[in-house]
């Protein structure tokens, strides 16, 4: 279970650059981001080298940001694996809310997914020998 | 406690009091202040017809516009080497309205607040931090002398600079904060983002609020922002009949006492000018009957209310105001419909999930008043899912339309965006009045 760090964002000029400009001055990696079109405001997600630091600075500088317990996990480069793990989770009763990429590398890349119980998810996800990444190694990616 | 003894006279007494000096005020007006004869002799009256309380009825009534109209000194009725002092009410229209004092007119000013802040818990061992705006505006020095003269030690400290506000109040452990409710709740907003627990860090017990209308639900934030056992009271007046210091709660919490050994309050129709009853709705006129250099006779405050003669648990006799319902000229027609912003402001500060901050942005699209409502999100756990989002706009629409009856567009907003305020609040943004 890793913590992604979730802003809102009113639909204004200049917003997303200034949450990646306070990141930057704090030297936090963004590993991933996530940020869907609407018209009025806007969820920002995002996996970082250091979620707690993050949404301190965020706060300080009037954003309002918190963190939410999510599932990072690995899936090898081949057809149908995704579909896969989705059948896990449906077996086992659970939802999927949001997902996005999390990384890509040459033979695999990494998921982060929000689940309806992301406790249940892990071991399920666990139980069907998906790699569920940990913390140290999300926040580590793409730097 | 109860400050003076003019607090507690049987309704009899008052009434003497006020006639008698009712009388001295008239005979004084028509004698010194050429507007006023002008008045009294158009609507043909004498000093000599004032022989009872029912006859103020008698009396024309004053109006921020006879203010405007006399500006600067034109009401005044003491000769300028007489006067002390001089304010201004900010004037967001027009020409400000300029009020004076003699010597005698700033000790009783201090003695209506000092009165006030007894009332609301206030006394000699307090430190008073005054969070209100010094200058020409009348709440900063109305309070700043009425708490001196009650012991307390001041903190002029002013608005502007929160974060050194909020040092002061920390390291000085001021008791007791004086700030119109939106400052009140900024403060505490940014001790909560420098890390400053106020509830357990600062020492303030006692609240004095006042220069904005404070609703219930306000009520409520500022409890939940300063802690439960917060001696909260809220206190009425405005720079033309004097500054803070015409009416005040006491710590029952039932209506605002009116000081009616300087002050008579009545009730009118504001359409037809009309008394009406004790206890009807209606707006509030005030007669200052004590002072020198500015005695308004009659002034039409716009504010709505009405008036309590029972009296209070407290021990107090004085006639009580209710919370104001708003003011005449902040209503706003919407599609036909009445509204007072503290109606939306009930409406919203009821719903957990947004902050007490809000602006109302009231329009016109193809011939039709648009109504938009822009608050805060507050509550964190709301911030990973749009669905929980949409659903807060949902419950705050759906209410909007319960209880108003019309249907309004409601943006919601990142915590900490909307515009803050250090003196009186302004929420309502109305476009309609500007492309006129």
């Amino acid at each position: 279970m890793i913590k992604q760090v979730s802003v809102f964002m009113e639909n204004r000029k200049g917003r997303l650059e200034k949450v990646t400009a306070i990141l930057k001055d704090n030297d936090i990696n963004i590993a991933s981001i996530s940020l869907a079109d609407t018209s009025e405001y806007g969820l920002l997600r995002l996996i970082v080298s250091d979620p707690d630091k993050a949404q301190k600075v965020l706060k300080e500088n009037g954003f309002s940001a918190m963190l939410t317990e999510v599932t990072a996990v690995r899936i090898p480069h081949r057809i149908g694996k995704l579909s896969e793990l989705l059948k896990l989770l449906r077996e086992a009763d659970l939802n999927v809310e949001y997902m996005y990429a999390l990384s890509t590398e040459k033979d695999r890349g990494a998921m982060i997914m929000k689940t309806s119980d992301i406790r249940k998810a892990e071991e399920t996800l666990k139980a069907g020998c998906m790699e569920v990444m940990e913390e140290d190694e999300a926040y580590a990616l793409n730097i | 406690m109860i400050w003076a003894k003019e607090e507690t006279l049987s309704r009899a007494d008052i009434e003497m009091i006020q006639l008698e000096r009712l009388q001295e005020t008239v005979r004084r007006v028509y004698g010194k202040v050429p507007a006023y004869r002008k008045k009294m002799e158009a609507a043909g009256i004498v000093p000599e017809d004032i022989r009872s309380l029912e006859d103020l009825q008698r009396l024309p009534f004053t109006t921020k516009q006879d203010m405007r109209d006399n500006y600067p000194f034109g009401l005044f009725a003491v000769p300028q080497k007489e006067l002390c002092r001089i304010h201004a009410s900010s004037g967001t229209t027009g020409k400000p309205t300029v009020v004076g004092y003699t010597r005698r007119d700033l000790d009783i000013w201090s003695e209506c607040v000092a009165r006030i802040a007894c009332m609301g818990g206030a006394s000699s061992g307090d430190i008073a931090q005054i969070c209100f705006g010094y200058g020409m505006f009348t709440g900063a020095l109305g309070l700043h002398y009425g708490l001196e003269k009650v012991g307390a030690a001041i903190v002029p400290s002013s608005t502007g600079n929160t974060k050194k506000q909020i040092m002061f109040m920390k390291d000085f452990a001021s008791t007791l904060l004086v700030a119109t409710p939106s400052y009140a709740l900024r403060i505490a907003e940014v001790a909560e983002e420098i890390g400053v627990d106020v509830k357990k860090e600062l020492k303030i017990k006692i609240g004095l609020v006042g220069s904005e209308l404070m609703t219930e639900a306000m009520r409520q934030e500022m409890y939940k922002a300063w802690g439960d056992s917060m001696m909260l009271t809220q206190n009425y007046g405005m720079s033309e009949l004097m500054g803070p210091g015409v009416s005040g709660e006491c710590l029952e919490l039932c209506g605002m006492h009116v000081n009616e050994d300087h002050f008579i309050p009545e009730i009118i129709n504001p359409k037809t000018g009309e008394v009406l009853p004790p206890g009807e709705i209606g707006e509030l006129v005030i007669t200052c009957i004590t002072k020198e250099a500015l005695p308004l006779i009659r002034y039409r405050t716009k504010d709505l209310t009405r008036l309590m003669y029972e009296p209070c648990k407290c021990g107090r006799t004085t006639v009580r105001m209710e919370n104001l319902l708003g003011r005449t000229d902040d209503m706003l027609k919407i599609r036909g419909v009445n509204v007072f912003p503290s109606q939306i402001e009930e409406i919203l500060l009821n719903i957990e999930e947004c902050g007490p901050h809000y602006e109302i942005i009231v329009g016109r699209k193809n011939h039709s008043d648009t109504l938009e409502i822009k608050v805060e999100v507050s509550a964190d756990k709301l911030i990973d899912s749009y669905k929980a989002l949409e659903g807060l706009e949902r419950k705050v629409k759906d209410q909007i339309r319960t209880v108003l009856g019309l249907d309004v567009k409601v943006s919601l907003q990142s915590p900490n965006s909307l515009q803050r305020f250090e003196g009186k609040a302004k929420r309502v943004i109305d476009l309609r009045k500007e492309g006129e």
